[in-house]
């Protein structure tokens, strides 16, 4: 057990590369309950989400899931969040555990700036949240649910119920496989733990902590707060031009419009190690022999059986098949540029 | 668990003495601690070594950690099955998964470390 952000967390229960598998060839539980969950319900809701958020949230349907990031005026990183529309005066907001308190005071401020008129409510403490991740996971969801689940499309949610109670029922994850995400009040998680434990023992379900829920993220080319984004980065260095929609009024537009219409410096991208040895968050990157970027996360790949990072180097280098070196204890090690993400579940 | 013939060090090595050779590994807490170990790095033969000082180092999904070598010497043989398969420290750390053998330039050095009944009392304190 580790202090993640505050919250006492796993790194495993039996063993990273174990728990990575089940997650890719059955099914992971994983308890993400430290995630915060902000509320905005009111005439303006809408207005202050599509304000807050780079995304197009004018296009969503009730019942769909967006990613987007919330940006300072400067453009770099508050967060980024996940938007659920409840309705169409109400959206649900899914925010990293470690910024949530952030979060909740930017979005109170930036209502304050428009003056937009609607409710916006720290909710983090009515929600546990259980994610069941994996190609079993809607066969080990759909034995405790009366809702049926096919009709859940990626990226969609219904309000229904779980083991006998309220769920808003998501189906939307951090690992590149199937996946659901349940959100319950916090009196029924260690139940609903023990029930979704039960029914996914047949599929070889395993739980799963932090250690594994890096590991598959990161094959699946997912950014992670405090390392591919941050206060001090941008959603076009970052390569999440396409969560950017330019034809509104948003926090961080214009640093937004001028990277889009000019380019950037320096560009995430995807390396595969190619000497021996392991990149790891922050170790420097080289090219042509000088330091030129950093390592954002890297890590063994368990599925592809490589070592795997995403980094930061000058934008004219983040094309495919540029050799680069990572500084590894004093040796420069080589690697390659590769496309993310590494890793796609087969359709 | 923990052989009566190895020698440990706080840092959680052992050491097994015959005669002038030392074998040197990590013992079960350090890989039970480690998790799966994906990455060994260690010196080459000839290399001299201090007790106390660094060795190499072993690598899991999450972190890198240093391996003190529990005694001094050279480095006369190193166990090239752990390059293609780290996992065997998981496996078999106080056997089959052994780290190097050390020519022992201090012999007498060992009287410093711990039995198996005082490193398993260490373990019980830690």
């Amino acid at each position: 057990m580790v202090d993640f952000g505050g919250w006492d967390m796993p790194v495993q229960y039996s063993g990273i590369i174990e728990e990575h598998h089940a997650v890719r060839r059955a099914v992971g539980l994983f308890d993400v309950s430290h995630m915060g969950e902000i509320e905005i319900r009111g005439p303006e809701a809408f207005s202050l989400v599509d304000y807050v958020a780079t995304s197009a949230v004018s296009k969503m349907a009730v019942g769909q899931a967006q990613y987007a990031g919330m940006l300072y005026d400067h453009g770099g990183f508050v967060d980024d969040i996940l938007i659920y529309k409840v309705a169409p005066d109400h959206y649900f907001l899914c925010v990293n555990a470690s910024n949530q308190d952030k979060d909740f005071e930017h979005i109170r401020q930036m209502q304050a700036r428009r003056g937009f008129d609607c409710d916006v409510e720290f909710a983090g403490e009515r929600y546990a949240q259980l994610a069941v991740q994996g190609p079993k996971a809607g066969a080990t969801v759909q034995k405790l649910t009366s809702t049926d689940l096919s009709g859940i499309r990626y990226y969609r949610f219904a309000d229904g119920e779980v083991d006998g109670v309220a769920a808003r029922i998501a189906r939307t994850g951090y690992t590149g496989e199937d996946c659901f995400e349940l959100f319950v009040a916090p009196e029924f998680a260690q139940r609903l733990w023990d029930r979704i434990t039960a029914a996914g023992a047949e599929f070889g379900l395993k739980p799963c902590g932090l250690g594994a829920r890096n590991t598959l993220r990161l094959e699946a080319g997912m950014a992670l707060y405090g390392h591919e984004i941050s206060a001090s980065i941008t959603p076009i260095e970052a390569g999440l031009s396409r969560n950017v929609d330019l034809t509104k009024d948003f926090v961080g537009k214009e640093t937004c419009a001028r990277q889009i219409a000019e380019g950037v410096k320096r560009r995430l991208t995807g390396i595969e190690m190619v000497g021996r040895g392991i990149a790891r968050d922050g170790y420097e990157v080289y090219v042509d022999g000088a330091p030129a970027g950093w390592v954002t996360s890297g890590s063994p790949s368990p599925t592809l059986n490589k070592n795997i990072a995403l980094c930061y180097v000058p934008a004219e280098h983040a094309v495919l098949g540029r050799t680069v070196h990572v500084l590894i204890r004093g040796q420069q090690v080589e690697a390659v540029t590769a496309p993310t993400p590494f890793y796609k579940r087969a359709k | 668990m923990y052989p009566s013939t190895f020698r440990y060090t706080k840092e959680h090595e052992w050491v097994l003495v015959e005669g002038e050779t030392g074998t040197v590994g990590i013992t079960h807490h350090a890989q039970k601690e480690l998790g799966d170990i994906v990455y060994v790095d260690l010196p080459k033969p000839g290399a001299v070594v201090a007790a106390g000082k660094p060795l190499g180092s072993v690598e899991s999904v999450k972190a890198v950690s240093d391996i003190y070598s529990p005694v001094s010497g050279e480095v006369t043989e190193v166990n090239e099955a752990l390059a293609g398969a780290p996992e065997k420290l998981n496996e078999d750390p106080h056997g089959a998964a052994w780290l190097v053998k050390i020519r022992l330039s201090a012999p007498d050095e060992t009287k410093n470390l711990m039995d198996a009944a005082a490193y398993q009392a260490y373990l019980g304190e830690s």
